[in-house]
């Protein structure tokens, strides 16, 4: 296994957000801020990494009937427990991220990863598999939280860039700004993919 | 006159879609026609609402009392998926039309986030059973709105010339941004 090419696989080709346009809420909703964004997709990386692994653990004594619900349950445990953790060691992210947090467990990324990965190679390939699509999940939310910051409230990581009387597109930090922002970055990376290819 | 404006904003105010960003995945992918779109809004209306009810009197008559209430995500989303499955199974048994008409959307609806969301944020905002099923009505209709006129808007987008790299998402999301635009005039009311 080639961990380059692995990265690259997650990060560009099969980019969730970009590429394959799943689980479009959290992009959407908690990307007014790099921090917030980062914060989300992390998460959603630490969820993704566990609940492949177990599911690619114990995917031949699940019987195939009731696959989706004890999908679910695995994931919704790791859920809980990232839940729990952001709560106590940051709360004030966690607050930030409200509902989007316990909404992991229907990130449809998630459950896409367990079906078509997970439940069909071992435990090492499916922990790396977790780890490329949720950085690449990351850095789709944290380059949304750039342009949405940036023209929205003229900072990034909450570092004020323009001077202080600039007038900032306001928009973009509400939530009609976060579609337009996101269709806008669709567009110019389809746009990029295609040239290179 | 408290579950009027309950109702109000949380359809037009607090739209679970151009507000909330819940329940992306169906507004995208089931949205492409009328017909289907009102099918999808009729199901998610009939799970929201049996969903948020039989959550709220889990966690109020069951997780709080013996104190597991950190439980809620996990329980609450096999109480949702199980719901889907019964109701799936009832429609086909007692009414055939309706199923015709809800069945295909059923199995897509447990993992719509918007259902998930909507119990979860009941009690976050501490509304109470009342309160809490007349605001899932609304997020409902709410949603039901947002997705009948955004498949209005996407027949027509579809006989248009729109520039190859805009095609498909990207064009899609900057129509519901200007749609979220006009839905921020509602804002401050209610």
């Amino acid at each position: 296994m080639n961990l380059a090419k692995e990265l690259y696989r997650g990060i560009v080709k099969e980019n969730p957000t970009f590429v394959l346009l799943i689980g479009m809420c959290p992009p959407l909703g908690v990307t007014n801020t790099v921090i917030n964004g980062m914060g989300m997709g992390l998460a959603t990386t630490a969820v993704l990494i566990g609940s492949n692994m177990v599911l690619a653990l114990i995917k031949n004594i699940i019987p195939d009937k009731v696959r989706l619900p004890a999908f679910l349950v695995v994931i919704a445990s790791f859920v809980t427990m990232i839940d729990l953790s952001m709560g106590a060691y940051v709360p004030d992210l966690h607050a930030q991220l409200g509902v989007f947090i316990p909404l992991i467990v229907v990130n449809c990324i998630i459950l896409a990863r367990a079906e078509a990965y997970a439940s069909k190679n071992g435990v090492m390939a499916s922990a790396v598999d977790g780890l490329v699509i949720g950085l690449g999940f990351t850095i789709a939310l944290m380059i949304i939280g750039v342009v949405r910051e940036l023209l929205g409230s003229g900072s990034i990581f909450n570092i004020p860039l323009l001077a202080e009387d600039a007038t900032t597109i306001l928009i973009f930090i509400l939530p009609a700004g976060a579609f337009i922002a996101m269709g806008f970055l669709i567009a110019a990376i389809n746009k990029l993919l295609k040239r290179f290819q | 006159m408290e579950y009027l404006t309950i109702i109000f904003v949380s359809i037009f105010v607090n739209n679970v879609i151009f507000a909330q960003f819940l329940g992306m995945c169906p507004f995208l992918g089931v949205s492409s026609k009328v017909k289907t779109a009102i099918g999808m809004s009729a199901a998610v209306t009939f799970v929201m609402v049996l969903a948020t009810v039989s959550t709220f009197l889990l966690q109020v008559k069951v997780l709080d009392p013996f104190g597991i209430g950190y439980l809620q995500t996990i329980v609450f989303i096999v109480v949702i998926a199980s719901l889907v499955q019964m109701v799936e199974l009832i429609l086909k048994k007692v009414s055939q039309p309706l199923y015709q008409a809800l069945g295909i959307f059923l199995p897509l609806i447990t993992t719509n986030c918007a259902i998930l969301g909507t119990t979860v944020i009941v009690f976050k905002k501490n509304l109470n059973l009342i309160s809490g099923t007349i605001y899932a009505f609304g997020t409902a209709v709410g949603f039901g709105l947002a997705i009948i006129i955004f498949a209005g808007i996407r027949e027509k987008i579809d006989l248009m010339d729109v520039p190859e790299a805009m095609k498909g998402a990207p064009i899609a999301l900057i129509t519901t941004g200007l749609l979220a635009l006009a839905f921020m005039g509602f804002s401050g009311m209610g």
